[in-house]
């Protein structure tokens, strides 16, 4: 059974179309990143996704209509999101007394065990914590839940570069373990290229690109293209040109390694340079 | 509501190493709304704080007026009406600013409740838990109509009974007997009779409790100006244009009819204290009772109904 199933997805706020006919489909055990510029939909397809606004067409979370059924689906579905904020007034120890109370699958010693590897205190408000410690905190909750589905909306926006590898190195190491899926949007793509196994590029609230990260890493290939060859590069129909230091990258889709090799320097592109590439350059994105 | 709250905190005391408490159990429903109701304290203390601060006040003042009490009752000793008045005004009347200060905090928490969670954006991580807007609302509909009242009850007791020793020890220490302030002390009666009271006023009030939290729900921002707004504008509008005021009688209604269903009319002076002043099936065959409950459910489904697809501010 797919984790989530989304078919022509479909939001409007107005005259604004949010999202326009997404098609989706993420099998258990993934862990997809979302891509996209401010405003391409993504936001709201995690919000209809969590059951937290009504939509068109098509969407199973779990099996289930996340609109319909959010109650059910709460059980198995955690998320942490930018604007998803911890009250500020709270104390440690009460959100954990809170979490336990209501949550059947939260595991309160593991939140302990975690929390104790941080430098937060139990008797802490959630105000006297710098903006790191919160995410910790955050973490801690959601990571002692036993959840299927794990929503990560900008987890990690406006914190330093050692927390946000903390981040996503605890959500590896202490959580991932093959049977849940995790759904993350961010704009740091760079960071987190690691950890994915699928991205999908969104743009105007449609799908643009989306691809396993084994079938984007055989398919894509850059390459630094030595000035005697550009023309015969151009030839090949690059996706991508772009200028480094007075030298040309040029970006491929479905071109042989070896075919290439004879060009200049190949290797494997960032997803954020492909990110780029389609973003402005929509009509070849929008293949296949 | 309330047999479910106080049977929850015996039989389940949180262990989150008991097996019971760990794993994929499922919960039962009282759960989640036993929790959101301590947590709706945690977040406002001042469900107990301005209450409590209130009853200190009420007593520092009622023992400031101890001096010279003695006197004036010694003097008036002639005129047992004038003496009676004299112990009693303090003892009747303590309950009253508690129960205010309490119809206060009950109002101004309607208010927030609901739009509080959204202006400081917590009302995303609330939804991220199992818990169901229905369950949310409810927490906050209990603060107001079961946990504020019996805050009030029990400190509006105990005032009037440390008062109530008060008065005691003041005329003892004068030689004067306080006899006949303890037979007019109705000791298990007046208890029930002011639970009772405090129960249909509760009843009364809830459809402005109901109200207060769709607003509070619903609005973007002031949700004071917007409780207020439709039933000004429908009394402006009724006044000008029928030359009526049934929307003021109906207000009047929700602060006297819970009183005059309740009690009595014969034989009162002061807050009624016996049980014989009652009159319960006049109360539960008040229809203003029954469609002010009615409107009350209305406007909770509605407050759920909006929680459920509102946005943080």
């Amino acid at each position: 059974m797919a984790c989530i199933e989304a078919r022509g997805l479909r939001k409007t706020f107005g005259s604004t179309v949010a999202l326009d006919g997404i098609n989706l489909r993420v099998e258990e055990g993934r862990i997809l990143g979302i891509v996209g510029p401010n405003g391409a939909g993504k936001s709201t397809a995690l919000n209809a996704i969590l059951g937290l606004t009504p939509y068109q067409g098509e969407l199973r979370v779990l099996g289930r209509d996340p609109w319909t059924e959010r109650e059910q689906l709460t059980r198995d579905v955690a998320f942490i999101s930018d604007v998803a904020v911890l009250p500020r007034w709270i104390k440690v120890t009460q959100l954990l007394d809170y979490a336990a109370g209501v949550h059947p699958r939260f595991d309160r010693a593991k939140a302990e065990r975690f929390l104790a590897k941080t430098s937060v205190k139990r008797g802490s408000r959630v105000r006297e914590l710098s903006k790191g410690m919160v995410t910790q905190l955050h973490l801690a909750i959601v990571m002692a839940i036993d959840a299927k589905l794990l929503i990560l909306d900008e987890p990690t926006i406006g914190l330093d570069i050692l927390v946000r590898k903390q981040f996503y190195d605890s959500l590896l190491n202490d959580y991932f373990d093959r049977s849940r899926t995790i759904v993350v949007t961010t704009h740091q793509i760079d960071e987190i290229q690691d950890v994915l196994t699928d991205f999908v590029f969104i743009n105007h609230g449609r799908v643009v690109l989306e691809s396993s990260m084994e079938d984007f890493e055989t398919r894509y290939v850059e390459v630094m293209v030595n000035s005697e060859n550009i023309a015969a590069a151009r030839a090949l129909h690059p996706i991508h040109e772009r200028q480094v230091f007075g030298r040309s990258i040029l970006l491929f889709d479905q071109i042989g390694r070896q075919q290439l090799a004879a060009l200049g320097e190949v290797r494997t592109p960032s997803i954020a340079d492909l990110f780029v590439a389609v973003m402005s350059n929509p009509a070849e994105g929008a293949a296949p | 509501m309330t047999s479910q709250l106080t049977s929850q905190t015996e039989t389940s005391p949180q262990d989150p190493y008991n097996p019971h408490s760990a794993g994929p159990a499922t919960t039962s429903v009282p759960r989640p709304l036993y929790w959101s109701v301590r947590r709706e304290i945690w977040e406002n203390r001042s469900i107990y704080l301005a209450p409590l601060i209130v009853a200190a006040v009420v007593l520092f003042a009622s023992s400031l007026s101890m001096i010279g009490l003695s006197k004036k009752v010694q003097d008036a000793a002639a005129d047992p009406v004038k003496q009676h008045a004299l112990i009693f005004r303090h003892y009747g009347m303590a309950p009253v600013p508690i129960m205010f200060i309490t119809f206060i905090v009950g109002f101004f928490y309607s208010l927030d409740a609901l739009y509080g969670e959204r202006r400081d954006r917590s009302i995303l991580f609330w939804k991220s838990l199992p818990v169901s807007d229905r369950t949310a609302v409810l927490s906050k509909a209990v603060i107001p109509l079961v946990i504020l009242p019996l805050i009030a009850f029990v400190l509006g007791e105990v005032t009037q009974f440390f008062v109530l020793l008060l008065n005691t020890a003041v005329l003892a220490a004068n030689g004067l007997s306080a006899a006949a302030l303890w037979s007019e002390f109705h000791l298990f009666q007046e208890p029930l009779v002011a639970g009772y009271h405090l129960m249909a006023h509760v009843l009364y009030l809830a459809p402005l409790c109901g109200w207060l939290l769709l607003v509070s729900a619903w609005a973007r921002r002031t949700p004071l100006l917007w409780a207020l707004l439709p039933p000004f504008a429908i009394g402006v509008i009724e006044r000008i244009v029928f030359n009526s005021k049934y929307s003021l009688a109906l207000l009047n209604n929700r602060v006297m009819g819970a009183m005059e269903a309740s009690f009595t009319a014969e034989g009162q002076h002061g807050m009624p204290d016996r049980l014989s002043q009652i009159t319960p099936l006049s109360l539960l065959t008040a229809p203003g009772l029954w469609i002010g409950l009615l409107f009350t459910a209305l406007f909770l489904a509605a407050a759920v109904r909006v929680r459920r697809s509102r946005e943080p501010l």
